[in-house]
């Protein structure tokens, strides 16, 4: 058998309950128990986590560089989602 | 044609400072210098554990042991997030390892060097982390995007590497006259091949000028280099020891030490593979290999094994 290091994982992190998990980095493992492992003693050597998210890194789907102008166009024109779109008499004050 | 698009706007994302992220149009020698820089600095981190490795088993007390023990821990995965940085350029992590135990890639030439005494382990923390932190706080802001994250990263776990280092030389050099004269023998040893760290001189060094070009380093050898020297030179006064340099003294104009360059031939000599310890480093990262196939063997087997059985059911 060909001597291999396992396929590719990506590591989120979630520092505690109630954040976002967050991308940190990728790893070689053989299947999920390891993923999680190698990523605790990877990523999480100085508290950085409470929770895990291990992905298969060809599970993944990207958008593509090319095409990131005509992709995230339809949102370039549309100021009126922005709160600071509308004018508020100041005798209101904030809100 | 199209190939000239692309690589003005890669020209004109690095004159803006971006980052150039994996999926990106690159030139192709771009990938080759980053795929060959990040490859060398992950092997380094992996060799690097052996020299520290060495004294583990012998630390003088149950606190060094522990810290000794995370310090290399650490530099295993700087080893690992560097591969994976570089992985994201196209080539595999079994080519990368091949390469490294066959002897065909190069790692930094410091860890070819022996660690004789105890006052090692505190000249190692304090000059080669030192001399490595300098080199990769600059990396931090290098142009590739992964490259970067993975030096953020690393940073942030080296400081204590350096702090601990200098805390054994304290206690080495205001402790009895021997033990302060074992941390003279250390700095005197690990002084000029600290030195050498940062890479022949500007004029020698032939990949530096595409590293700037394409933002890949942000200072040049001898920049760095003098900043080290800056940096140490009060450090070692402070610990009362003599640098090895006869040549170090305080330059008002420059407001730097003038200092003495390395010895560039016996860095060529232990660059291609002539060092003290070149063979034994490379035969103990075979043996660790070797010693660990049928882990690897075993672990494949059983996830295939695994795999079938849930996709049958
Ligand atoms: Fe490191
Ligand atoms: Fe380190």
């Amino acid at each position: 058998m060909k001597d291999n290091q396992g396929p590719l994982w990506e590591i989120f992190l979630q520092k505690k309950a109630g954040q976002p998990y967050v991308h940190c980095g990728s790893l070689h493992a053989y299947d999920k128990e390891m993923a999680i492992q190698n990523a605790r003693d990877l990523y999480t050597r100085r508290q950085e986590a409470t929770a895990i998210w291990a992905v298969p890194a060809n599970a993944i789907v990207a958008s593509s560089p090319e095409d990131i102008g005509p992709f995230f166009e339809p949102a370039n024109d549309k100021v009126y989602r922005h709160p600071t779109f509308y004018q508020i008499p100041d005798a209101i004050g904030p809100m | 044609m199209e190939n000239n698009k692309f690589e003005s706007q890669f020209e004109a994302k690095l004159a803006n400072n971006d980052v150039i992220e994996p999926k990106d149009w690159m030139p192709e020698n771009y990938r080759k210098h980053l795929i060959r820089q990040i490859s060398q600095h992950a092997h380094s981190e992996i060799v690097g554990m052996l020299p520290e490795g060495n004294w583990i088993t012998r630390a003088p007390s149950l606190r060094s042991k522990v810290v000794l023990l995370a310090k290399v821990q650490d530099e295993g995965g700087h080893g690992l997030y560097l591969y994976t940085a570089a992985e994201t350029l196209g080539v595999s992590r079994d080519e990368l390892l091949d390469n490294l135990l066959t002897g065909k890639a190069k790692y930094s030439s410091i860890f070819n060097y022996p660690t004789l005494t105890w006052a090692d382990m505190g000249a190692v923390g304090w000059l080669v982390d030192g001399a490595a932190i300098m080199n990769q706080v600059m990396l931090q802001r290098t142009s590739y995007g992964p490259y970067s994250r993975a030096m953020i990263r690393i940073c942030k776990e080296e400081s204590f590497h350096q702090r601990q280092g200098y805390e054994i030389m304290t206690r080495m050099a205001f402790g009895t006259p021997e033990q302060k004269a074992m941390a003279q023998d250390a700095l005197n040893r690990w002084w000029f091949p600290s030195m050498m760290m940062f890479g022949p001189p500007d004029a020698e060094s032939p990949n530096s000028e595409n590293a700037l070009k394409w933002r890949i380093k942000r200072e040049t050898n001898d920049q760095l280099r003098q900043k080290f020297v800056n940096q140490t030179v009060p450090q070692a006064e402070y610990l009362g020891l003599t640098m090895p340099d006869p040549n170090i003294k305080w330059n008002e104009d420059k407001k730097g030490y003038d200092y003495s360059d390395p010895d560039w031939t016996e860095f060529k000599n232990v660059i291609s593979g002539n060092g003290p310890c070149n063979k034994e480093r490379l035969a103990a990262r075979n043996k660790a290999h070797n010693d660990g196939a049928w882990v690897r063997e075993a672990a494949n087997a059983f996830a295939k094994k695994r795999k079938e059985v849930y996709e049958a059911a």
